[in-house]
């Protein structure tokens, strides 16, 4: 009897008994997770919560005054502002619908028996790295209406090609064209992923019923690379509402205000000392992104098939 | 008959994509190589005298070398705060992957929201200026780190989650603790997966350029991102050297590119998907 106590108290409790085991440090031990969530914290979860209530002021860094929703009746009253709220939709559906369907249908040439695949893949990805002003920038020097090489190409054919960047009616629809330039290299490598995963015999089948190439598209391609078309829309979506780079390198909202979307009104105001009110934008902004993408994903993630 | 449409329709393909994605970076590259007035002109030409070098470096030379100094910032940046990233990413993932705890609903809600939610600009700087260091090199890598975790985070942890735990237990048995457990044994295993991570990530921050707008403000502590802007006025854009910078701008990640291509690809459908 005492032998066996004995026994127990020279192994180290740690090693061998089931109950202070549970007690015992875990090998993965929780202040590996402290580093990064202090950062995260001070650098990202503090300023989030700390917009809604300077949002609310009106505010120097120093000192601020609390003035309650009058920001946002501001907001909400400023033509200028209400613009870029609409723009900011606009400029997200059009950006996302184009890099979805051109993006999908890349991939689907793509993933084609084609010469130089590999080639043309690489060619169209490649603006996906690089730098978004230096795109920006090189565009607007192509979309010049008179000199501009796209307005020169398109007049060679007989296309009086419109003034682009200096039309308020044209000038985000014009930005937005870019970024699809930019970023659809990107959603269609999504969905090559896509459509690579899909199983053969899918295609062996159809390919017996003796489908057609657009109904196979249509039956079996779009429906199986739904997970693929989720994170498209989701990663465009987020990217579109959030724009704000190339905008400001090729119009920065201009003419006028008819380009401005949120994330320029918010650098507007902070330039001009208004950090109540470019806060009070954020919180606007942060409304929008959560508002449409977290339904969205919710409902999208719903109606996913399995493989 | 089948082969042949193939043909033809790689054909076309490769005319279309020429036209549409090359087209604009030979402009770049012509236009960066020709004289002041020729690149004025804004023609899609070859230059009819190839100044190139000369053109770098004058771009270089422009404003009391800020070019030169904001490569030399924009690579401290990239460097510090995907090391940091690297780290600390992979030590939440491998927490998070294995121990099964009531955190884990938070932790999985707040990687989300960092991916999802936009930064609120002011409160941030006003953050900064408290722990004084706004307009500092240091500050600007935190931010780095503290919008790039959650993506790293998610790539990480699906990395993780094949490596088998039967390492985990032996190791353990042989006496590792949980810091040598992670660093000496799973660590070295995330190779493949850190080197995405980090090509990625380096595109990201190089690349960033609404970040250093906002949170280092100064000539002296330009990014490269931002130095284009020297070029261009309202009355006399310098065309020629603008495009010599964005060209110089764009030759990391090309070379990135042309050596990984296939890395990068696969890094950014992996978290793409994943996220």
């Amino acid at each position: 009897m005492s032998t066996e106590v004995d026994a127990r108290r020279a192994v180290t409790p740690a090693v061998t008994a089931p109950a202070p085991a549970a007690r015992r440090r875990s090998p993965y031990p929780f202040w590996f997770c402290l580093p990064a969530a202090v950062i995260f914290f001070v650098f990202f979860v503090v300023p989030t919560f700390s917009s809604f209530f300077f949002s609310l002021t009106r505010w120097d860094l120093t000192s601020y005054e609390f003035i309650g929703l009058d920001n946002f009746v501001n907001f909400f009253q400023e033509p200028a502002l209400v613009i870029g709220l609409k723009n900011t939709l606009i400029y997200a559906v059009v950006t996302c619908g184009l890099k979805v369907v051109l993006g999908i249908l890349l991939a689907q040439l793509l993933t084609s028996q084609l010469i130089a695949r590999g080639f043309l893949r690489s060619v169209a990805f490649f603006p996906v790295l690089v730098s978004t002003i230096g795109v920006g920038l090189t565009f607007t020097v192509l979309m010049d209406p008179s000199n501009g090489l796209i307005n020169k190409s398109l007049a060679a054919i007989g296309i009086q090609g419109p003034a682009w960047l200096v039309d308020p009616r044209y000038a985000l629809l014009s930005v937005a064209l870019v970024d699809v330039w930019k970023g659809v290299g990107l959603a269609t490598v999504i969905f090559i992923a896509g459509i690579v995963s899909i199983p053969r015999e899918y295609f062996e089948a159809s390919a017996v019923d003796g489908a057609s190439a657009f109904r196979r598209f249509w039956h079996i391609v779009l429906p199986l690379s739904k997970p693929a078309v989720t994170t498209v829309i989701i990663l465009s979506l987020i990217g579109g509402l959030r724009s704000f780079d190339l905008i400001w390198a090729m119009t920065r909202g201009g003419p006028g205000f008819t380009s401005d979307v949120i994330a320029s009104v918010i650098y507007k105001q902070y330039q001009a000392g208004f950090y109540g009110l470019s806060t009070a934008g954020n919180v606007v902004l942060f409304i929008l992104v959560t508002a449409i993408v977290f339904p969205l994903y919710r409902f999208l993630t719903r109606q996913e098939v399995d493989l | 008959m089948r082969t042949r449409r193939h043909l033809w329709l790689g054909l076309f393909g490769i005319v279309l994509f020429t036209v549409v994605f090359l087209v604009p970076f030979a402009f770049i590259l012509f236009t960066a190589a020709k004289t002041r007035t020729e690149a004025g002109e804004l023609q899609f030409s070859l230059p009819t005298t190839w100044t190139l070098l000369q053109n770098f470096g004058d771009a270089l030379r422009a404003r009391d070398y800020m070019l030169i100094i904001a490569f030399v910032n924009s690579t401290i940046l990239t460097v510090a705060s995907v090391a940091i990233l690297v780290v600390l990413s992979a030590m939440v993932a491998y927490v998070v992957q294995r121990r099964q705890s009531r955190w884990n609903g938070l932790i999985n809600f707040l990687v989300l929201s960092g991916l999802i939610i936009p930064p609120a600009v002011v409160p941030t700087v006003w953050v900064l200026q408290r722990l004084g260091l706004f307009k500092t090199l240091g500050g600007l890598i935190l931010i780095e780190v503290a919008f790039g975790l959650s993506f790293c985070i998610l790539l990480f942890r699906a990395f993780i989650a094949t490596i088998p735990r039967d390492l985990d237990e032996a190791a353990i048995i042989d006496g590792a603790g949980p810091a040598r457990l992670f660093f000496k044994v799973i660590f070295p295993l995330l190779k493949s997966v850190i080197v995405t991570v980090v090509i990625v990530q380096s595109v990201a921050i190089f690349n960033d350029f609404a970040n250093p707008l906002y949170f280092l403000p100064g000539d002296e502590n330009a990014t490269v991102q931002l130095t284009v802007f020297n070029f261009q006025s309202q009355f006399s854009t310098q065309y020629n050297l603008l495009f010599a910078d964005i060209l110089l701008i764009t030759i990391p990640p090309l070379l990135l590119y042309l050596f990984l291509n296939r890395r990068i690809v696969e890094g950014m459908t992996a978290g793409a998907v994943k996220g």
